[in-house]
């Protein structure tokens, strides 16, 4: 029997195969670097545009006139080429994609490591490099080496204040950070159902920080009811009973709120460990929880309070942004003193928008904490919204205790 | 593309993209730029050592951002090739693409020792202790040898 990764692609682990994709997209940085790779190749006929697609989402609006300049270069080449632009405002590549684009048995490539998200929709989704980009926009095809999987076994369900981030922090620190690489990771059993499609996409998205190529969930019914919700029909995916490299098992329940510390994702403590550090921001937005759920959660814990410190909040979507806006999430969120900015990738690659200064702490919700990342001289923990929320209100990291 | 010498410059595990060439730096077409400034969060004096040299590096080389600026940085910057135990995977296939040979190895690493690899053999030597090197898949050999994926491309039209 197949992993799921396997059948998609079509052939077992260790194999390499020539693959037509179904959709490839890159986005303002490294779509740059495609189109010059483009040029360089004398590419001017694309075969497939239908299927390629650029999102502007990592410094949006531009923040320079440089930056302006090549957003606007590869604007009019999006234009002429017949690719589907989700211009700035639109919101993060992965999101986008998320939202009625990608569908289960899908072969998905974009040139962004955390491409490996939309496996939370039953997709074969990875990560690579724009000049890769270039070629598959070129043919319609490139190879894959098909992976060997490590199944990440979920059991019971998530209790208290613990939330899919803290699982994915968890699987990080289980793994370590080459932990599966050249993998996949294949979120698998009881636990799994119980977890929502915005829990599966901050789950996948993590997956790329133990090395791995990508994470995958079996579609069911929650992807079924996802996708009608974009108004894409969907089946579900039939689990057979694969041959895995190796498997780990996590109990949900146990999980408890945890905290990723300066400067590697997988140093991982519980959040009580670390409670009482100072900070000077809160970051809540990102490919990892940036989400409806995840501002919900966040407009409960605020709602009605005043924030302590500067708290940044950055939807992961114009849709995201537009259904917390009708729902009054977003008024929540405002009311108790945070930033709203517009959706993309905000300050969690350090290029604008929200950047930390020599010495500044920032808990964040994203999936990095490399050195020097969000600035020169800052640290980054990373948390879940509910941890972010609580932080936020008392000015240092502190452990959310509701649900 | 597939033998290369020079002097060992050492680096850890778990060199990530962004400690490579830093997201401040990624807003231009400007390669030069990016030679300046690589590797500058890790320290900044390694940027003029690197010329000429090979990186000779430990677990999980390239980790994290798919950018591919971290490799154009290092070929720019005049790397000779890459020898670590284990790359992360994105990093490992735009070096090929780029036309920077990577070589997956273990070995003891001295700065400035001397490094020699020859990946049609399949080898790489540190101060004459030679060592097996794991082989590149026939695609990523082809690509490697045509000096990156433009080039390959390229001859194949």
């Amino acid at each position: 029997m197949s992993t799921l990764s396997e059948r998609i692609l079509g052939a077992p682990a260790g194999a390499y195969v020539d693959r037509e994709v179904d959709i490839a997209f890159a986005h303002d940085g490294t779509g740059v670097l495609t189109r010059e790779a483009l040029r360089e190749m004398g590419v001017e006929q694309l075969p497939h545009p239908e299927r390629l697609r650029l999102v502007f989402d990592h410094i949006v609006p531009a923040n320079t006139g440089t930056t302006a300049t090549l957003q606007a270069e590869l604007r009019g080449y999006a234009r002429a080429s017949g690719i589907d632009l989700s211009d700035a405002g639109g919101g993060i590549c992965h999101q986008v994609m998320s939202e009625g684009v990608v569908r289960p048995g899908m072969v998905v490539v974009g040139a962004d490591s955390h491409t490996c998200t939309l496996g939370a929709l039953g997709a074969f989704a990875t990560g690579v490099g724009a000049t890769d980009m270039a070629a598959i926009w070129a043919s319609g095809a490139t190879w894959f080496r098909v992976p060997e999987t490590i199944a990440v076994n979920l059991t019971g369900r998530l209790g208290g204040p613990a939330e899919p981030k803290d699982v994915a922090l968890a699987c990080v620190a289980r793994l370590g950070m080459e932990g599966a690489t050249y993998r996949a990771l294949e979120f698998v059993g009881d636990g799994a159902s119980g977890i929502s499609m915005d829990g599966r996409l901050t789950l996948c998205n993590m997956a790329v920080e133990t090395g791995a190529k990508t994470g995958i969930f079996y579609a069911d019914a929650v992807t079924v009811r996802h996708l009608a919700g974009h108004g894409v029909a969907a089946s579900p995916q039939a689990v057979e009973e694969p041959r895995y490299e190796r498997e780990i098992a996590i109990d949900l329940s146990g999980i408890v709120p945890l905290v990723a510390v300066p400067h590697r994702v997988d140093t991982v403590r519980e959040a009580e460990d670390v409670a009482g550090t100072p900070i000077d921001q809160v970051f809540v937005g990102t490919c990892t929880n940036g989400r409806y759920e995840d501002l919900a959660r966040l407009a409960r814990i605020v709602r009605g309070r005043k924030v302590a410190v500067r708290t940044l909040v950055v939807p992961a979507s114009r849709a995201v942004l537009a259904r917390a806006i009708a729902t009054g999430v977003l008024a929540d969120i405002v009311d108790a003193g945070c930033m709203v900015a517009p959706p993309g990738c905000g300050p969690c690659l350090g290029a604008h928008e929200g950047v930390m200064g020599e010495g500044e702490v920032c808990l964040s919700t994203a999936n990095r904490n490399f050195k020097n990342r969000m600035g020169v001289g800052a640290e980054i923990y990373l948390s879940s919204v509910a941890t972010a929320a609580v932080s936020a209100l008392a000015g240092e990291i502190a452990v959310p205790e509701v649900a | 593309m597939m033998q290369g010498t020079g002097p060992a410059v050492c680096l850890g595990n778990d060199v990530d993209t962004d400690l490579i060439i830093a997201g401040r730096y990624l807003r231009t077409k400007d390669r030069s730029v990016w030679a300046e400034h690589v590797l500058e969060d890790l320290d900044p004096a390694l940027a003029p050592r690197i010329r000429g040299a090979i990186i000779v590096a430990g677990r999980n080389m390239g980790c994290g951002s798919s950018r591919e600026q971290a490799v154009v940085a290092l070929r720019e910057a005049g790397v000779v090739g890459i020898v670590a135990e284990s790359f992360a995977r994105i990093f490992f296939r735009n070096a090929v693409n780029v036309g920077l040979p990577v070589i997956e190895a273990s070995v003891a690493c001295t700065d400035g020792a001397h490094v020699a690899f020859d990946l049609d053999s399949g080898w790489v030597e540190v101060d004459g202790v030679r060592r097996p090197a794991r082989p590149l898949s026939p695609r990523m050999v082809t690509i490697l040898r045509a000096g990156g994926l433009v080039p390959y491309w390229r001859s194949c039209r």
